[in-house]
């Protein structure tokens, strides 16, 4: 028991803080695309300053991005063998296919991104830039792509009994496109891109607010507050049809986050609320019938609930999944909210006139890294206590053979070496962001 | 069981796996192998021009890693779980310190301080003398075998077991290669003192690699029971010895003619070798019993099944042209000497 909460712990502490990065360099990613496409088509010089400020961030967040992934491709071996050869069939084909076509693509391209300023011409300058935003984006798909057959399998057979049972393929694309597959590829990239829309926006409302860089700032703003309206709204939309998948596959994992315990009733729509496991109550505000409407169209429909599973089936932490759905939630639906707003003004051509307005956005970093935190904890520890939903309980999973002080031991000198990773990802980005993207004093006149 | 070119889908994926390690043996080797020599540089400048070599390049070198690893937990998922749990420590040892490393790079010109610089070049010197190490321990563990039981199980020690002698030499014999390798690329990639100080630096690990290369062959021929097993039943691969050993001898030879690439090359080619030798030996195992030959895991039994297999071969065929494209592409910005400008590290 001891073993299998520490390899939890560990896990999802080292999956958790990768997740900081990958998604942040997928969106800034998107934007020093948009940017050098601009430069490249326009030739002005704005633009070009844009693109060279943000690939540094861009490097950064990458960097340690690949750094604390490479350390969740050995994980699955260490921590979680019973699990690895479990489902090594089915991973194996997504991973070798995630390796060589995402990985190859973007860390080669990235050499030429950062390095390749003066030795290759701006087209293929921005060839490379392109080809890294494609790999990153690829290497999502694929990793999501298993972590989605893991909620909704597909596509594979069993194979032996008790230890040496494991699910094998049987057809390629069917598991490739899993029930969830899709749904939540699109919900990682939308994530991905408000996550580095919203640094953009962030970063430039704090230069605007203090009168620094105004006019390339205004420039990057309107091209990061474009995005992150329309993503927003399509966020909404992914969201909806993700859940109507969760409902068909995983209606337990939808009950946990409406706090729906009735086997077969009409069930409520929460906007927030406190569920108690004990009393299976939920206390908070909410829509009656709204989660049935919302799956059935109908408010009267029922929909299954929590006790139409036996205890040891369905997962056990309801008021926490419950709560980082809502959270999740409402930070999506408050950024549709500001965005539009903000690209109302924008419209009226007063979008930077209004400080709380920017105030906001500086401060708004911070949600759609929560939304892509909460949302995760949501859908893992919705799956629970399954590892392969239906198949393969979590804590039959784990690395039987490796001790707890084992585990002890590495945890420690994660907590250790990513404490230093974080603090060194915030000194840098703040010195980056202080020192601006030009030297004002000495180029003010070359640029503006 | 399914066939390609006469050759079944196992043996073929054992292949492809001992490619990409190779390829991360040869390209991370010099990228370990020029960090394990920075401490040996004086001047700051030095370091430097040192990082800024592997600079564009190291992150890219790392996707064999990543592709390798890959590959065994898609082709092998039994052979990947039973050597990354029975390992535990040395391999948690040795992500913490990619981890460190890959900080180091990015951090260490980032400030002026002469505390700030002098922390990561120690942290950087350490960790790509450890990460080399280390992967030569796991090589050594692999080579003698695991305590493994029923249902692939591991039963030996946990914390220090992996520190036996053998694999410490083994572990020693890697840095060597490494160093050497690293040194002959600096060479390539530098100018002036540095690169006359190289050459003086690149003498000493040769005779590091040779010495302890002799040592840990020795060793092995005496005290490991059946390395030559596979040899004997098939005389005509005793040619990876042979072979082995003239790229060994080949190395010395260009380098005092300063033919610094086509050294790189047999440098590389010695790598090659010395792993096909490995891997000649140890096949069809993957990783031998020392209970019971019984339970040890090969290519057969850790395998994924045909069909994986077949798809994973495909995506290989597709794959790998494009990689070595990536890379010729790569490799051909970025080729000559260091020169450094405002995006360098």
């Amino acid at each position: 028991m001891e073993t299998e909460i520490l390899a939890r712990i560990q896990f999802a502490f080292t999956v958790a803080f990768h997740y900081i990065y990958p998604p942040l360099s997928i969106g800034i990613g998107l934007i020093m695309v948009i940017m050098e496409g601009l430069y490249l088509k326009t030739g002005n010089k704005h633009y070009e300053v844009l693109t060279r400020f943000w690939l540094k961030i861009f490097a950064i967040t990458f960097g340690i991005g690949v750094a604390t992934g490479i350390i969740m491709e050995f994980e699955f071996g260490t921590n979680w063998a019973v699990y690895s050869r479990y489902v090594g069939d089915i991973f194996g084909s997504a991973l070798a296919a995630e390796g060589l076509f995402a990985f190859g693509l973007e860390s080669a391209f990235l050499g030429v991104l950062i390095f390749g300023w003066n030795r290759v011409s701006p087209k293929v300058h921005f060839i490379s830039a392109i080809g890294v935003f494609l790999g990153s984006m690829f290497s999502a798909v694929w990793i999501i792509v298993a972590n989605s057959w893991q909620q909704t399998p597909a596509g594979y057979h069993i194979v032996g009994e008790g230890f040496n049972a494991r699910a094998e393929v049987t057809d390629f694309w069917a598991m490739v496109f899993n029930p969830s597959s899709v749904d939540r590829i699109i919900h990682v990239w939308q994530g991905a891109f408000l996550a580095g829309a919203f640094l953009v926006l962030s970063v430039h409302a704090y230069y605007l607010l203090k009168g620094r860089y105004i006019e390339i700032s205004k420039k990057a703003f309107k091209i990061a507050l474009g995005v992150a309206t329309v993503i927003s709204l399509t966020q909404l939309v992914s969201g909806h049809s993700s859940a109507d998948g969760v409902a068909e596959n995983q209606p337990a994992k939808l009950a946990a986050m409406e706090g729906h315990y009735e086997p077969s009733a009409p069930a409520d729509l929460y906007l927030f609320g406190w569920v108690d496991n004990q009393t299976q109550e939920v206390t908070g505000i909410k829509v009656p019938g709204g989660l049935s409407f919302l799956v059935h169209q109908d408010f009267e429909e029922p929909v299954t609930g929590l006790n139409a599973f036996p205890e040891e089936d369905r997962p056990s932490q309801v008021n926490a999944v419950f709560q980082f759905y809502h959270i999740m939630i409402s930070i999506g639906m408050f950024l549709i909210g500001l965005t539009l707003y903000a690209s109302y003004l924008w419209w009226k051509g007063t979008l930077f006139d209004k400080k709380w307005l920017l105030r906001i956005f500086a401060f708004s970093v911070l949600l759609p890294q929560i939304a892509n935190q909460v949302g995760w904890f949501a859908a893992e520890m919705g799956r629970q206590p399954w590892i392969v939903y239906g198949h393969l309980r979590t804590n039959e999973g784990f690395s039987q053979e490796v001790s707890s002080n084992q585990i002890l031991f590495s945890l420690i000198l994660f907590l250790v070496v990513y404490t230093l990773l974080f603090l060194l990802f915030m000194y840098s980005l703040n010195k980056k962001i202080k020192q601006g993207p030009y030297d004002e004093a000495k180029n003010a006149l070359e640029i503006i | 069981m399914e066939t390609f070119l006469g050759i079944d889908y196992p043996t073929l994926w054992y292949l492809v796996v001992g490619l990409l390690f190779s390829g991360y043996a040869i390209l991370e080797g010099f990228d370990y192998g020029a960090g394990a020599w920075h401490l040996f540089f004086k001047k700051d400048l030095s370091r430097r021009i040192a990082i800024n070599a592997i600079g564009p390049l190291w992150d890219a070198n790392q996707v064999w890693l990543i592709i390798g690893g890959g590959a065994l937990f898609a082709g092998f998922p039994v052979m990947y779980a039973t050597m990354l749990s029975a390992m535990y420590i040395p391999f948690m040892l040795f992500l913490m310190l990619l981890v460190l490393r890959s900080a180091a790079i990015k951090f260490r010109s980032a400030e002026e301080m002469k505390w700030w610089r002098k922390t990561w070049d120690v942290i950087y010197f350490i960790s790509n003398i450890l990460i080399a190490f280390l992967l030569g321990v796991v090589l050594g563990n692999i080579l003698q075998g695991f305590e493994i039981g029923e249902n692939f199980s591991y039963q030996g020690g946990i914390f220090f077991s992996f520190l036996n002698p053998y694999a410490i030499m083994v572990g020693l014999t890697t840095l060597s290669i490494f160093m050497t390798q690293g040194a002959i690329f600096l060479l390539l990639k530098t100018e002036g003192r540095l690169h006359a100080r190289l050459t003086f630096l690149l003498k000493k690990g040769m005779i590091f690699f040779i010495l302890s290369f002799a040592f840990t062959s020795f060793y092995t021929l005496i005290y490991l029971p059946g390395v030559t097993d596979n040899f004997k039943a098939n005389p005509v691969f005793f040619i990876l010895p042979i072979l082995a050993f003239l790229a060994v001898a080949n190395v010395p030879r260009l380098v005092s003619k300063k033919k610094y690439a086509p050294a790189l090359v047999f440098s590389s080619l010695t790598m090659a070798f010395l792993l096909m030798l490995v891997a000649f030996q140890l096949y069809p195992v993957l990783l031998p019993s020392t209970i019971d030959p019984v339970h040890s895991v090969t290519i057969y039994n850790a395998a994924s099944s045909q069909k994986s297999l077949g798809i994973m071969l495909t995506i290989v065929l597709i794959g790998a042209p494009l990689l070595a494209g990536y890379f010729l592409f790569l490799y051909k910005t970025f080729h000559g000497k260091v020169k450094l400008d405002d995006t360098s590290y």
